[in-house]
């Protein structure tokens, strides 16, 4: 089976501040880490590759640096890398990101599954994947929770559409999104460091993709960021008084109503 | 000595004393105050005072002295000996009030504390100001108090040594009331004999500490963990003294195996991130830039691979390491979810640990008894946890009581001592006693009545007077 998996270099944004004037997210002293919803993605494919045989390729866009998250991907098991990395690429939105990976991923073609991450959190839109998946006309599913097995070039998993979890078969090629419910990560290997130490990544210039470069980076963005901003934290209290029974009845309900847990009343 | 039984009027004088409600008597003791973590059996205190200044210790102390009541000093009840059991009875004085970090002197690199500072909360307001505080017990909601009276340990003693090379001085109140002060912000002091050094590790016995001043380092920016994965807990533990003399030291050296790991994800609900190895290490380093760190790691992961290492696994993120050491530190409260237990905490020194290791497996096998042990592979010392099982209580003390005095008597045997980080408190006195002989007992006998004539402060605990 062979396996694409995208990624990318983020921020580690723990603490991470935005200078509410200027919209721009204070980076000093902040290292770059692999997206850590990529490293469920990576999970997912090198599974799929240790039950079906196969290859994991990983394909990422950004500066040259950012192959720092290519050789970590080989530490976990991926066996293949490529990075998309060209001043054109740069300032581009999820449409004109999309439409890079998707050009690379026709040119290294012959794929099976693409596998995302659910979003970054660096942008945290979620779209990129099935933005990919719109691009190059195959079925994708997004926030999937578990991976079953392949049927007759069917892929079948479980996904959580929010108001029901859905057991789904998608046919071979597709792209699926993946959650933090999808297994637990693996660690970085010494040894897969050492075995991959002369591995090579392959690096594309937008040139390299065989598409207008117009639609690339900023130039190709429909859409720009205007201002970024933490959001709003709520600082209201509520004080209830009564018996226990009273009280976390109460509790349940306003828990309910707020849609942190569901069910019913009973 | 007889020790006087609390009457309505000492009541009403400690109430005077600290306000009547910090004071509570009879039934509305919880019998939380009973016990600590490990005891295996409980004492009611007569009453429980909570003071919140020195002024107040001094006037319990002073009182309590006048009236021969037996005092039990207590933080946040943590310990695994028994250590702040009021096993006579009396007076059981809890710090909890007396919680203000009263300086962070970023000057000198220094802090003052009152005893009954969480250590989870004084570590988190070190780092807020970039400073470090590095001793790293693993159980977060003890006191700072209760670190200093047990010279707790902890993960990042191979590095950093343990509570006492970290405290410069104390201000403490001695049985019959009176305060000193000792020690003090200063960095090297030779004006004679260290009462500071006596103080830390006296487990309540000597004087009630109330004042504490430590050091600090400079936070390091950067850590990186690896865990790394051996065919046997033999292998594993061997390969320590190599890594340690490879020229880099980790922070932290811990050592575990697979049966601990389920029993964690089980009481954690979540997935360990490699648990197919029947044996691990799990080591960390502390820098200021990654590729210092890279440099450290590489190295000590080409040790861990010449020793036989499955393959080394690097956390290079925080939340990586998150969920490494988060299971790591579950493993006490996942052992205790598998029944009753007692515990050893012998040390020895780092290059005999295997050997130790090794004996404690043989016991296990000899006796039938399930043995889980974990530790601190790093510092030499070893814990380790004797379960109860499917066995009757009679049975397994009986049991249990055979195999400690084989594990003390080969820990002895390695040049080692009889606990590492928990203290002596009631459970271990008989051990120490043993391992001391009787010119040293005499010694700390001397030096319990020099502070203690009346033998009023905790009494019971570390020596027999």
């Amino acid at each position: 089976m062979e396996i694409i998996v995208c990624i990318k270099q983020v921020p580690e944004t723990r603490d991470v501040a935005v200078d509410e004037q200027t919209g721009v997210l204070l980076r000093e002293g902040v290292d770059s880490i692999l997206n850590p919803f990529d490293l469920y993605a990576l999970e997912a494919g090198i599974r799929l590759k240790e039950q079906y045989g196969g290859r994991v390729t990983v394909i990422s866009m950004g500066p040259p640096q950012a192959e720092a998250v290519i050789r970590e991907a080989y530490m976990m098991g991926a066996d293949r890398g490529f990075l998309l990395t060209d001043r054109a690429f740069a300032g581009a939105d999820t449409l004109a990101t999309a439409l890079a990976l998707a050009a690379g991923i026709e040119k290294i073609g012959g794929f099976d599954v693409i596998i995302c991450g659910l979003q970054t959190t660096d942008g945290d839109t979620a779209q990129v994947g099935p933005g990919i998946a719109e691009i190059l006309g195959l079925p994708h599913e997004a926030n999937v929770i578990s991976l079953g097995t392949v049927v007759d070039r069917k892929l079948n998993v479980v996904r959580d559409g929010g108001a029901s979890i859905d057991t789904v078969a998608i046919e071979l090629p597709c792209l699926i999104t993946v959650s933090k419910s999808i297994g637990e990560p693996r660690l970085l290997s010494y040894r897969r460091k050492l075995a991959m130490a002369d591995a090579a990544v392959t690096h594309w210039s937008a040139g390299d993709l065989g598409k207008d470069v117009r639609m690339f980076g900023l130039k190709g963005s429909p859409t720009q960021v205007e201002r970024i901003f933490p959001p709003e934290t709520l600082t209201s209290q509520e004080i209830w008084e009564g018996s226990a029974a009273e009280l976390s009845t109460r509790l349940a309900e306003k828990l309910r109503e707020l849609k942190f847990v569901g069910g019913d009343m009973a | 000595m007889a020790y006087a039984r609390i009457t309505s009027a000492d009541l009403a004088r400690l109430q005077e004393i600290c306000g009547a409600e910090w004071v509570l008597w009879g039934e509305a003791i919880s019998s939380d105050f009973y016990h600590d973590e490990l005891s295996l059996e409980g004492h009611p205190p007569e009453v429980v005072v909570r003071p919140q200044t020195t002024e107040q210790v001094a006037e319990i102390l002073a009182y309590c002295w006048e009236r021969s009541i037996p005092v039990t000093p207590r933080g946040a009840g943590t310990g695994l000996c028994g250590g702040a059991v009021a096993i006579y009875g009396g007076v059981l004085l809890v710090t909890d009030r007396m919680d203000r970090i009263l300086e962070i002197d970023q000057e000198n690199l220094m802090a003052v504390v009152e005893p009954g500072v969480l250590l989870m909360d004084f570590q988190k307001a070190v780092e807020d100001v970039g400073l470090f505080y590095p001793p790293d017990p693993g159980e977060k909601t003890a006191t700072i108090g209760g670190n200093v009276s047990t010279n707790a340990g902890g993960m990042r003693a191979v590095k950093y040594g343990v509570t006492r090379d970290w405290v410069l001085g104390l201000e403490a109140v001695l049985p019959n009331g009176q305060i000193i002060t000792c020690g003090g912000k200063v960095v090297k002091n030779s004006s004679g004999y260290s009462l500071t050094d006596l103080l830390i590790g006296s487990e309540g016995t000597l004087a009630v500490i109330t004042k504490i001043i430590v050091k600090l380092l400079p936070l390091p920016r950067r850590q990186i963990s690896l865990l790394v994965p051996f065919d046997g807990l033999q292998e594993a533990v061997a390969a320590v003294p190599k890594i340690l003399s490879s020229g880099e030291i980790p922070a932290a050296v811990e050592f575990f195996q697979q049966e601990i790991i389920h029993a964690a994800e089980k009481y954690l609900g979540r997935s360990f991130p490699h648990s197919t190895a029947p044996a691990y290490l799990l080591l960390t380093f502390l820098g200021n830039n990654l590729a210092e760190l890279e440099r450290a790691y590489t190295e000590v992961a080409e040790v861990c691979l010449a020793q036989g290492a499955i393959d080394v696994f690097i956390a290079n993120t925080a939340d990586r390491q998150e969920g490494l050491w988060e299971c790591r530190g579950a493993f006490l409260e996942a052992i205790k979810g598998m029944g009753e237990l007692d515990e050893v905490d012998v040390v020895v020194p780092p290059n005999r640990i295997a050997e130790l290791v090794e004996f404690a497996e043989s016991l296990a096998q000899e006796y039938k008894l399930p043995i889980v042990s974990f530790g601190h592979a790093g510092d030499g010392n070893l814990h380790i946890y004797m379960l109860r099982g499917e066995r009757s209580r009679e049975e397994w003390l009986a049991l249990t009581e055979q195999a400690m005095e084989r594990i003390y008597t080969e820990a002895k045997r390695l040049s080692g001592q009889v606990s590492g980080e928990h203290g002596i408190g009631l459970a271990k006195r008989r051990y120490l006693a043993d391992s001391l002989g009787p010119e040293q007992l005499r010694l700390l006998q001397s030096i319990k009545a020099a502070f203690d004539p009346k033998n009023l402060l905790n009494p019971g605990k570390i020596i027999s007077v």
